[in-house]
């Protein structure tokens, strides 16, 4: 349904607010007044207005003073000025000041409503532009979630049984496996799909910050507020509200969200309006948040409240067969990115890349292509050009034995076991080396 | 609260006859009894010699004051031309979802433009006027519908370009307000 336009008429005389209140209320608009500008200024930091018609000449603050304060409040404000003795100076004042337009007093009746009109036109296309700009990243970003393996096979499934509904979704996962995709997937397969998805990063900010963040803040609430501001949650209405790294958030916040969950309203921090929004939740985090719970960290009717469906998204080590497809799908992107003829991966990197362990899941593999396009010789990504040196690092590796043994058995690998090479590589003697080999029974392949 | 009667109130000086020959239309359109009145106002209180024109507004609140009832939706008719301060002129205004209304006959005679006498056109126009108003104060708002009698007119010709009824929309929000009186 079109939300009806609400329109504040500034006037010291009461007879033209009074025909102006009547006016408008017979074309269906909500119509509020005020008489001076100090009052209609009180009135705009409690609540919004579409559309504000006010009289140039009034005592006190003046209607061009009250304009600039408006903008300053609320810089996309439509404001209207009226006055019955027009000047071109005025007029021209008016429009650089930031007026939409500018009417003399008395109106023919058509011009009225024609103004009107155009300035709720106006404020349907800016909204239906923000829907869409948010609607064209969400629908780009699904086509991300690539995958033909069972574990991922088992993800879209899920994602295309919840989407519909409205439940609150917890998406768990490494980091780095795309949990945020599954996100803007759901989203863009839900009926909110016309409608925003706003993302917030909750361990990106501290808890005053995100209070703001969620909540929004009026003008003046604390140093730096210098503008009122709407919340995630008012951005979210009517779509998806996505809060990355829900774990992170501290006891306070987790009351305070609980009670939005629970009542989908909220009040602005330093205002004192209760906003109500029809948003859809969903989380991630990469943290086992029923420990967390069990630990007293995070509360329970919170974590309950937002596990209404709990997608698990694998790490990649749990999906190579996915690999090819991935790599292809990062190489196509970044060549089209960086204007190259698209290159293909040698058998034996894309092998390499099949046994490696990926920690950093997904967005490692992806930077590893990039990297590689970037660096290699524009034709093929062979084995040199991934830094694939890292997995020496490999956290499964608890005792400097360990890993001591396996660097020694690839060095070995690398020189084809030529002890004289990989002792010079190794920076040991050759003694040195036999013994280790004797100690760890290091053998060469296929022996 | 159920509306018990439509009340019509002639003011000044003009055919009373007129209103005759639009109560059977008006009473169709909204299912409650018509009846006719003459009233008495000094009109010299409400002109504005300024504009030459008469000010709708204290009309407005003169006749809900004098003349309307709670259980009655009245509507005091004029021949004179009416004005609100913001607008050149206008053809009648009402209390939204309120108990009274005005509607002014001055501008809706062809002669008035120039044009030659019609007499079944004026009564047409009258007609138009006098449901819209009443509309409004039953609660319903302009309508976007072309033919709707709820659309804004501005001009006699967008008044000629509607008929009397209400479009279905408008029926139906009118069925509504007189079950629930809202």
């Amino acid at each position: 349904m079109a939300k009806k336009i609400s329109i504040l008429i500034v006037d010291d005389e009461e007879s033209v607010r009074d025909s102006l209140f009547n006016w408008f209320i017979e074309d269906g608009y909500h119509v509020e007044c005020a008489e001076d500008a100090r009052k209609a200024l009180t009135l705009l930091e409690s609540e919004e207005f579409d559309i504000i018609l006010a009289d140039i000449k009034m005592p006190g603050m003046d209607g061009l003073e009250m304009l600039k304060r408006i903008k300053a409040l609320r810089k996309d404000s439509i404001v209207i000025m009226m006055t019955a003795f027009a000047t071109v100076d005025t007029a021209v004042q008016a429009l650089k000041d930031g007026a939409f337009d500018y009417v003399t007093k008395p109106f023919d009746p058509d011009d009225l409503s024609h103004l009107i009109r155009n300035a709720s036109k106006q404020i349907t296309l800016s909204e239906e532009n923000e829907i869409l700009k948010v609607k064209v990243i969400s629908l780009e970003n699904v086509e991300d979630l690539i995958g033909s393996s069972e574990a991922m096979k088992n993800v879209l499934h899920q994602i295309e049984s919840v989407a519909q509904s409205n439940a609150s979704v917890i998406i768990t996962g490494e980091s780095g496996t795309g949990k945020e995709l599954v996100a803007r997937a759901i989203h863009a397969n839900s009926s909110r799909k016309f409608f925003p998805l706003v993302s917030v990063h909750c361990g990106a900010l501290s808890e005053s910050l995100l209070e703001s963040e969620l909540f929004g803040h009026e003008k003046g609430a604390f140093t730096g507020a210098v503008y009122n501001r709407k919340g995630r949650f008012e951005m979210a209405d009517s779509g998806t509200i996505f809060l990355d790294e829900i774990a992170t958030i501290s006891q306070k916040m987790q009351v305070e969200l609980l009670r939005v969950l629970e009542s989908k309203k909220f009040v602005r921090v330093g205002g004192n309006k209760e906003i109500a929004s029809d948003f859809r939740v969903i989380c991630a985090t990469n943290r086992d948040l029923k420990t967390m719970v069990e630990k007293g960290l995070f509360r329970e009717d919170l974590f309950y409240r937002l596990n209404v469906v709990n997608i698990n998204v694998p790490p990649l080590r749990e999906r190579i067969d996915d690999i090819p497809l991935l790599v292809e799908y990062f190489i196509k992107k970044y060549c089209t990115s960086m204007n190259r003829p698209l290159i293909t991966i040698e058998p034996a990197a894309l092998k390499r890349l099949e046994e490696f362990s990926f920690p950093g899941n997904i967005r490692e593999l992806e930077n590893m292509i990039e990297r590689a396009i970037v660096v290699g010789n524009g034709k093929k990504i062979s084995l040199k050009d991934l830094p694939l040196g890292r997995e020496v690092v490999n956290p499964t590796f608890e005792s400097l034995d360990d890993l001591e043994k396996h660097h020694i058995s690839q060095i070995l690998s690398k020189y084809d076991w030529n002890i004289s090479a990989t002792a010079k590589a190794l920076k040991i003697d050759r003694v040195t080396l036999y013994n280790k080999i004797k100690k760890y029974d290091l053998k060469p392949a296929g022996k | 609260m159920k509306v018990e009667n439509i009340v019509l109130i002639s003011i000044g000086y003009f055919e009373t006859n007129l209103l005759e020959k639009v109560l059977h239309e008006v009473e169709h359109e909204f299912m409650v009894p018509v009846r006719i009145k003459e009233g008495h106002l000094d009109l010299s209180e409400y002109y504005n010699p300024a504009r030459n024109q008469y000010d709708a507004n204290k009309l407005l609140k003169e006749i809900d004051a004098t003349f309307a009832l709670d259980q009655d939706k009245t509507l005091g008719i004029f021949d004179v031309d009416l004005f609100i301060p913001i607008l050149t002129y206008i053809f009648g205004q009402a209390f939204l979802n309120g108990r009274s209304g005005i509607a002014s006959l001055y501008r809706l005679r062809n002669e008035r433009y120039g044009i030659k006498s019609d007499e079944k056109i004026f009564v047409d126009r009258i007609r138009k006027e006098i449901i819209h108003e009443l509309g409004h104060s039953f609660g319903l708002i302009h309508c976007s519908n072309p033919t709707c009698v709820m659309r804004s007119s501005t001009y006699v010709e967008d008044i000629d370009q509607k008929n009397h009824h209400f479009c279905n929309t408008c029926k139906a929000e009118l069925m509504k307000h007189e079950t629930t009186g809202k």
